[in-house]
């Protein structure tokens, strides 16, 4: 049988530096959709409770622990990074090849992600666990706030290099100033 | 053009992509007849004034929202997400 090498999103993409800001790859075992069936979203969030020890969080949050990630992905959807059971309360998809998943840190990184990003990311509106489903350029993407001067931002696979060459000339034009 | 999603809060008018009047919400029955049926595709009002659309937050969390506005004055009275609309 053929054996197929393991790529990631970002393979000969990260890591990379410009200036103050550091992109890198986040790499995540597994990551379902969920989509609670109609009336279903308590029994979901209590059954992941159970599972994983996080339930759904609300709009706008992401939540995590030392097993697993909770994140919102939409409406009546989130992605959960962990193997969940959720027979006949859910719709679960497995989309672990699906995104691609980049940290991008630094001093500055407010303001280069303010050249792609229409809203507001800055500490005082977007905060620790504050997650938010926007546009990167012209790219549909997600965007957490994991530290004081940390993002994630999740695109599409097949749009990781897009997403990589917008990040990067942002920051080189942020570092040009 | 900022449009308040009930989920994401306000967002810039390029996020969202636009459907027309909000009257999806109200189909009629499939034994309503032909003239009814008539009306709910092809007859719609112009209005100048207050309309009531169905925009798709399209870039963002991908609700469908109901949008309340005023074609003269642009002012947006109310949004909501039609997932909970009374049919
Ligand atoms: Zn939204």
């Amino acid at each position: 049988m053929v054996k197929l090498l393991p790529r990631s999103p970002c393979t000969d993409l990260l890591p990379r530096t410009v200036g103050t800001i550091t992109m890198s790859e986040v790499l995540l075992d597994r990551v379902m959709s969920v989509a609670p069936f109609a009336g279903q979203a308590k029994p979901t969030s209590a059954a992941l409770k159970d599972q994983i020890g996080l339930g759904l969080s609300a709009p706008g949050r992401a939540v995590s622990n030392r097993r697993a990630r909770v994140i919102w992905a939409g409406q009546r959807m989130w992605l959960v990074a962990a193997d969940v059971s959720l027979d006949g309360l859910a719709a679960v998809t497995d989309q672990s090849d699906a995104w691609a998943i980049l940290r991008i840190e630094g001093a500055g990184v407010e303001d280069v992600l303010a050249r792609l990003v229409p809203i507001d990311l800055r500490a005082s509106t977007f905060k620790g666990g504050h997650t938010a489903r926007t546009m990167l350029g012209h790219m549909s993407v997600g965007i957490t706030r994991v530290g004081a001067q940390a993002f994630e931002v999740m695109a599409m696979r097949s749009m990781a290099a897009t997403l990589v060459h917008d990040l990067q000339v942002a920051a080189e034009n942020v570092a040009a100033r | 053009m900022r449009i308040t999603c009930p989920n994401c809060g306000e967002r810039d008018r390029r996020e969202f992509y636009y459907q027309g009047d909000a009257l999806a919400l109200t189909r009629p029955a499939p034994d309503a007849g032909p003239h009814a049926w008539d009306d709910y595709l092809h007859n719609r009002d112009n209005p100048a004034g207050d309309t009531r659309d169905l925009w798709f937050h399209e870039a963002g969390c991908g609700a469908w929202i109901v949008v309340s506005r005023n074609t003269v004055t642009h002012a947006i009275d109310d949004t909501h997400l039609a997932a909970t609309v009374k049919r």
